[in-house]
């Protein structure tokens, strides 16, 4: 068990690469009730998040759909990345990271004090991931009716309420899967139920490996306050279309768009090893950064990394490993998406 | 629980060390290092012919969640490390006391081994621990 953002949390079960496999082979889940949950209600909802999100609510028309996106500071910093769902107009549910939620809650109110809405959150819910190949058949076996049959119906990257549950096509593992929010006293019985229809617990640990192949970002390692999207490669989540919606950091990234700023890319280890957090990146010689997130992949059998970099070219550079340079190929990420790897491995 | 051989000596960082019959010892990690750490997956071991300090880092081992120095018990040469493990880091997991060993080492002449815990010492020292 680790302190994850004031929760007790569990690295793994038992073999954290036994938990990586059976998500991207078969299905596994996880107890994700520590993000936190907020409803947005009222006339100003949608203004109030077409100012806060660098992403456009507005391109959510049909109820249900999801969308990916950072909350900036006035100097396009990242508070938080977070999902935001529309649910009827004036109704949306966004999902924070837990370590962020305070400062983004007082964020969201400061920003709100203008707008016509109400924002709650729901500390009576638990959330639980299921991600896999046989996710989705394996949970619906495990849904209320109701539910069940909302997941059933459900296009990739959308959700919907199900009663007191809610169900939703999305997940941070690279893998198709649901995220289930539903009242905290039933998820006891949901878990049981789900684990009765084959699905595998999985912790921390291997929902981090599951997320670097993914090429996902994490917050706090990956990006944060002092970064900016377009740093942290999620230019493709800002929307910069219509011109004048004068979202939170918008005069930052414009004037930072079209420079020669660093970048995040991936790397992937040419020789045995493994890539850690904070570990120097040269190319051509010359200092270019550092790894945000390194690790293992399991499914590549191959060290891993994001890393912020200056000045990059051509498709090689070197990381300093206890003192020894150890030459990495930069990739695009993902390196892994539905269980089949997407970047070159270069064999030893 | 995990398991702590009677005949084997250990170190409070970990380590445990066997001596062999030709007078050389062999070393690895403990049981409960191994479960501490997780899955393996990479082993750095020494070259042999490598001279080597007591408390001197002489071997990496790295799981999916951190990576860890090995300590030399004993000042010596490396006779021999444990190559096979660059393809089976797994086997530190698997077989901690058996084919997860990392390295040997001929201790230099006049080294005693009187500074090791034994399992007992070892057995306690974990348990303080853990509190």
């Amino acid at each position: 068990m680790v302190d994850f953002g004031g929760w007790d949390m569990p690295l793994h079960y038992g073999s954290q690469i036994e938990e990586h496999h059976r998500v991207r082979r078969d299905a596994g889940m996880f107890d994700v009730s520590h993000m936190a949950v907020l409803d947005f209600e009222g006339a100003g909802a949608q203004a109030l998040l077409r100012r806060l999100l660098a992403n456009d609510v507005a391109r959510l028309r049909e109820p249900g759909k999801a969308l990916y996106s950072c909350m900036l500071n006035a100097h396009g910093g990242v508070i938080d990345d977070l999902i935001v769902y529309f649910l009827t107009d004036g109704r949306f549910r966004m999902i924070v990271n837990a370590a962020t939620r305070d400062k983004d809650r007082a964020w969201i109110e400061r920003q709100a004090e203008d707008f016509d809405v109400r924002v709650r959150e729901r500390a009576d819910t638990a959330m639980i991931a299921v991600q896999g190949p046989q996710a989705r058949e394996r949970a619906l076996q495990a849904l209320p009716p109701p539910a069940a049959r909302a997941a059933e119906a459900l296009a990739s990257f959308h959700g919907a309420p199900a009663g007191d549950w809610f169900v939703a096509r999305t997940g941070y593992t690279g893998e198709d899967g649901l995220e289930v929010i539903l009242p905290a006293g039933e998820a006891p019985a949901f878990w049981d139920a789900l684990r009765a229809a084959g699905v595998a617990p999985c912790g921390l640990g291997a929902r981090d490996t599951l997320r670097l192949e993914a090429g996902l970002n994490l917050y706090g390692a990956d990006m944060d306050e002092s970064t900016t999207p377009l740093e942290s490669g999620l230019a493709w989540t800002v929307a910069w279309d219509p011109p004048e919606r004068a979202f939170i950091g918008r005069e930052t990234l414009e004037a930072q768009r079209g420079t020669d700023h660093a970048r995040l890319v991936g790397l992937v280890l040419k020789e045995k090893g493994v890539l850690r957090n904070h570990q120097k990146v040269r190319v051509g010689g010359v200092a270019a950064g550092e790894i945000t997130s390194g690790g293992y992949s399991p499914t590549l059998a191959r060290a891993i990394a994001l890393a912020r970099l200056s000045g990059v070219g051509g498709d090689s550079c070197r990381v300093e490993i206890r003192g020894k340079l150890v030459p990495a190929r930069t990739v695009k990420p993902p390196f892994v998406r539905h269980g089949k790897p997407c970047v070159t491995i270069d064999p030893i | 629980m995990s398991e702590i051989p009677e005949d084997l000596k250990y170190t409070k960082t970990h380590e445990w060390v066997r001596t062999n019959d030709d007078g050389t010892v062999t070393v690895g990690i403990s049981d409960a290092a191994q479960d501490q750490m997780g899955d393996m997956v990479y082993v750095e071991v020494p070259e042999a012919g490598r001279a080597v300090q007591a408390g001197e880092a002489c071997a990496v081992v790295e799981s999916v969640k951190s990576a860890s120095d090995v300590y030399a018990p004993v000042s010596g040469e490396v006779v021999e490390g444990n190559t096979a493990l660059a393809d089976h880091p797994e086997w530190v997991n698997r077989e901690p006391y058996g084919t997860g060993w990392l390295l040997r080492i001929r201790p230099d002449a006049g080294v005693a081994l009187d500074h090791l815990l034994e399992a007992s010492a070892y057995t306690e020292f974990l348990a303080a621990g853990e509190h």
